[in-house]
């Protein structure tokens, strides 16, 4: 059981790191979406079921459309 | 330079952040308000899943406010972007009747599947954000698959005002029925565990849902209004 | 080693996201990326104060069958308060968006020392 949550707290640093170092702006936020996602899975190991719903509907899913949208109406590359 | 200052900042943050950490120990009983919510809660509201009873009957007010918040955000959103230039339509190519069709057959799956989730938001884990987040999710579906159709402004805009209305109203009935506070829960009880129990939970939550959902949907909709 | 990951591993992460986030508001200049922190500290926020409230050994604070323990439930007012703070965190993301792509259409660029430097 900790093996499990420690290797998902490294791919969850690592998804964060990845969102600090693309050029790509799209890829930074997908990278966003997957530290969501894992949020919400460390959320159920906390027992906390509605936490858990209202992150991975909210946080995952509405979050990364709205910042999708706004990209495609401004630059897709940082400079 | 930036990167080099930024960095000497975090290591302070980190210093003050592990310093303080060390007194507060992990997994050990913290708070007596909870061990009250959770002890007396099942006989004064009469609700099962604990966390809706504190959001919605102990702490209703907060909930309120939370509400006001996402309304002014969907009100600021809508005023930055308006722009009176009239833009030329860009030609959007049809998509293909197999994405068209699967995306009309799902739609009012993914609908009643949101409308179960805050339905019953006093029994199991769920409630009027999650199951408003899931709705617009199924509007977003629909602008993404079936492109050219856009949501009906009116039916959204009366859906959203009569949600909010509501929350206020049976706070304001219940002020004038119980005469001692704001939000009082003044229906009867019913039965645990079953679906018409618990007061006027379950008719907050169906309000707050169909509130979340149309403007989470009205919010999508006005960014994405150019083409 | 065991044990001291089993009492620390999720202060230890809530703690990383909150510096991280950080670290990507102070340093980038592209102002969606800002906002990108931004969203990844508001995560880290919100797992911290569920961590507050764990009990070990605990389940979750809902009467499904009877016969639960009553003294083993998890505490439920740090989950109601984060459950607030999650939506919230939308709209404040969804209107600063909406900033971001005025100032796009106004300057032309999204580089904030380009736009700093331009006088009225």
């Amino acid at each position: 059981m900790i093996i499990i949550i420690t290797l998902l707290v490294l791919i969850m640093f690592v998804a964060a790191i990845a969102a600090l170092i693309f050029k790509d702006l799209i890829s930074a936020v997908i990278a966003a979406c997957i530290v969501s996602l894992i949020a919400a899975i460390l959320f159920y190991f906390l027992h906390a079921p509605d936490v858990a719903m209202a992150e991975a509907s909210i946080g995952a899913a509405l979050v990364t459309t709205v910042f999708i949208i706004a990209i495609k109406r401004t630059k897709r590359y940082e400079e | 330079m930036r990167k080099f200052i930024g960095i000497i900042l975090l290591f302070i943050i980190g210093w003050g952040i592990v310093v303080s950490l060390k007194e507060i120990p992990f997994g050990e009983q913290k708070s007596k308000v909870g061990k009250y919510y959770i002890e007396k809660g099942k006989e004064e509201t009469g609700a099962s899943n604990i966390v809706t009873s504190v959001v919605v009957n102990y702490r209703s007010f907060d909930t309120l406010g939370e509400v006001t918040v996402l309304f002014l955000a969907a009100i600021g959103l809508g005023a930055v972007l308006a722009t009176f230039q009239r833009k030329e339509k860009i030609k959007v190519e049809p998509s293909s009747l197999i994405l068209y069709t699967g995306c009309r057959f799902l739609f009012p799956l993914i609908l009643l599947f949101g409308s179960y989730i805050f339905i019953h938001g006093h029994l199991t884990p769920g409630g009027g954000f999650q199951g408003g987040a899931v709705i617009a999710s199924a509007f977003v579906l629909v602008y993404l698959g079936c492109r050219g159709k856009r949501i009906n402004e009116t039916g959204s805009k009366i859906a959203e005002s009569l949600g909010g209305l509501t929350f206020v109203i049976l706070g304001l009935v219940g002020l004038a029925v119980g005469g001692q506070y704001f939000l009082l829960n003044f229906l009867p009880k019913g039965e645990f565990n079953t679906l018409f129990s618990a007061g006027i939970i379950p008719i907050i939550y169906i309000a707050i849902g169909f509130k979340v959902g149309a403007e989470l949907s009205g919010i999508i909709d006005q960014l994405m209004e150019e083409s | 080693m065991i044990n001291f990951l089993q009492n620390n591993i999720f202060y230890i992460s809530a703690f990383g996201l909150i510096l991280i986030g950080l670290f990507i508001m102070l340093s980038k200049r592209n102002l969606i990326k800002v906002i990108i922190g931004l969203s990844i500290l508001e995560t880290g926020v919100n797992l911290f104060i569920v961590t507050l409230g764990f009990l070990s050994k605990g389940t979750a604070p809902i009467f499904s069958k009877s016969g639960l323990d009553m003294q083993k439930m998890v505490d439920p007012v740090p989950q109601a308060l984060v459950l607030t703070a999650i939506v919230i965190g939308l709209a404040v993301l969804a209107l600063a968006l909406s900033l971001a792509i005025r100032l796009y259409n106004h300057f032309g660029t999204l580089n904030l020392q380009k736009i700093k430097e331009q006088k009225w």
